[in-house]
């Protein structure tokens, strides 16, 4: 057979019983053409755009799924960051009349998307790390009644570059949007925080939420491509023979990470054939979901911890994401995004568990975070955080990222009248977070000096 | 190989007389040469892979897999058709 018997039943078994799947195919979309100066014409040439360029997309997606046998999770469409879409439709108004009109537009995203069965659209953003144009204040003020009064718009402020530094101003005004984004959403547990994400670093063709947006210089159009896998490359780890060495575990894991980013590749480049736009990259992280056996943790559990977040968690993921790379890379012709490994808190079941008996905590995820992507992703923290608390624990998170050359994010979520140690539920796939304690002692006096931390001098690494 | 559009057909399920036949039949019956066939039982289990040309079968691969799948239920298997590239990307360097 074209196929040996174990070949084809390693396929099946990896999608029918380890969830291996398709994450997100995102679309993403320029909308340079469609600035103006009249807020409503803007608002019309998004909708029509978006409608016109991923109006097929759902369906023709379904029809891979079915053809090779693969299920993809996510249908999802990425956009030119909006800052630079309303500049000319803001210009000259006043904050309140400037936020109202990019809240019409964040209206418009996500019309397009709900009427074309997308599931999110990401880039309701701002790049802010070299300072806070106009427009880029009008988008970030308006941030907490755009993801409130819409469903599926996701959105980001990239405050840090390698290149440039960290944008303390615009960490703290990141922060402050978190916390008002929690409050304004305070009826869902404050889980307007879960669609923004502040960003080091970003690629502009991320396929995964809430940072994807379609990034300056990614052409007219571009399909980006998620692969999932935890549970595959689980299984590829406990099928080694006992006391298998490091450099054995990172082989299996290549081997894994071969299969899961040939298959999203395959996906990928077709979809993107059939809708008449470019193939851009796939993003080899390894996303986990709330599911039994897709999750990070357990992969990290399997390589031999008694829990994740116990010492060696940090050499496991290293380990981990090394390996992911190392195979997905000869699997794709361009891989792209953030190609790390997610640590959410919410979103791995066993994650979760592991901040609940506190062998996770704040600083273990951090320490976690130099060696794989994104950064400190969907973890509940007490909803009386003052923003300063925020704005440091997010500076942290850019340093790293900006001394490391990498992308790192932070998506915390200050659940309103939320208190350490309770369980919160964001339903579904967003999963339950144990809310994490940020302690008392405070870097507010650091934050609030603002300005611009420079960029690392790269002649020196140590 | 011009022409010709592969896929796999796996069908699990609890043994009984039949099965082949009854796969094989919806294939023939649309069209769909059979290339090649491996059948095992593992305990108790019926295990079928099929590797199939569909290049020349009058029905869509919605519809083929929509027949595969009315005549797994009623045989009690669980039947599934996916595009030969998949395997080939996922086990060929």
């Amino acid at each position: 057979m074209l196929f040996s018997p174990e070949e084809i039943l390693e396929t099946i078994s990896m999608i029918g019983k380890e969830n291996f799947d398709i994450r997100a195919v995102t679309l993403g979309i320029s909308l340079h053409d469609c600035a103006s100066p009249s807020e409503k014409e803007t608002c019309e040439n998004v909708y029509r755009k978006i409608c016109a360029c991923a109006g097929r997309m759902v369906p023709e997606a379904e029809k891979l799924e079915r053809k090779y046998g693969i299920p993809i999770i996510n249908k999802r469409v990425s956009v030119t960051p909006i800052s630079t879409v309303i500049a000319p439709c803001v210009r000259g108004l006043d904050a309140g009349r400037g936020e109202n009109a990019a809240v019409e537009v964040a209206k418009a995203l996500d019309r397009a998307a709900r009427d074309n069965g997308i599931d999110l659209v990401g880039g309701y953003s701002a790049l802010v790390h070299g300072g806070i144009g106009r427009s880029d204040a009008v988008l970030a003020g308006s941030l907490p009644r755009a993801l409130s009064e819409t469903e599926r718009v996701c959105g980001s402020l990239n405050v840090a570059t390698t290149q440039s530094g960290v944008n303390l101003d615009a960490v703290s005004l990141a922060a402050r949007q978190v916390k008002m984004l929690a409050e304004a959403t305070g009826k869902d547990k404050g889980f307007g925080a879960a669609k923004f994400v502040v960003l080091c670093n970003a690629p502009g063709d991320i396929p995964f939420m809430a940072g994807a947006f379609h990034g300056y210089g990614c052409g007219e159009a571009a399909v980006n491509v998620g692969v999932s896998g935890p549970g595959t490359v689980k299984a590829a780890v406990s099928a080694l023979p006992p006391g298998a060495d490091a450099a054995e575990v990172a082989e299996a894991v290549k081997r894994a990470a071969f299969k899961i980013t040939r298959a999203g590749e395959l996906v990928g480049r077709e979809l993107a054939k059939n809708l008449g736009v470019p193939f851009g990259s796939v993003d080899l992280s390894l996303a986990p979901t709330t599911k039994t056996a897709d999750s990070v943790a357990e992969v990290l559990e399997e390589i031999g911890l008694t829990r994740a977040g116990a010492p060696g968690s940090t050499a496991a993921l290293y380990l981990l994401t090394n390996a992911m790379k190392s195979g997905g890379a000869m699997a794709t012709r361009r891989a792209g995004g953030y190609s790390g490994a997610f640590i959410p808190v919410s979103e791995d079941a066993r994650m979760n568990d592991a901040v609940e008996s506190g062998a996770m905590t704040l600083p273990k995820l951090e320490a976690m975070t130099s060696v794989c992507s994104v950064g400190l992703d969907m973890i509940a923290i007490p909803g009386a955080t003052p923003w300063e608390a925020i704005a440091a624990i997010v500076a942290d998170e850019m340093a790293i990222g900006v001394a490391n050359n990498k992308c790192t994010g932070a998506r915390l979520i200050p659940v309103p009248g939320g208190k350490a140690g309770e369980t919160v539920d964001f339903g579904g796939l967003f999963g339950k977070a144990t809310i994490i304690g940020v302690g008392s002692e405070s870097g507010a006096r650091f934050v609030s000096r603002g300005g611009r931390m420079p960029a690392p001098i790269h002649s020196m690494r140590n | 190989m011009a022409g010709k559009e592969l896929a796999v057909i796996t069908a699990f399920g609890k043994d009984r007389t039949g099965l082949v036949a009854g796969v094989s039949r919806v294939l023939a019956e649309n069209g769909v040469n059979i290339e090649d066939l491996s059948q095992t039982i593992m305990q108790d289990m019926f295990a079928m892979m099929i590797l199939v040309d569909i290049g020349k079968s009058s029905r869509s691969f919605d519809e083929l897999q929509e027949m595969l799948s009315r005549e797994g239920g009623r045989l009690g298997l669980e039947v599934r058709i996916m595009h030969k590239d998949i395997f080939e990307r996922m086990h060929r360097v």
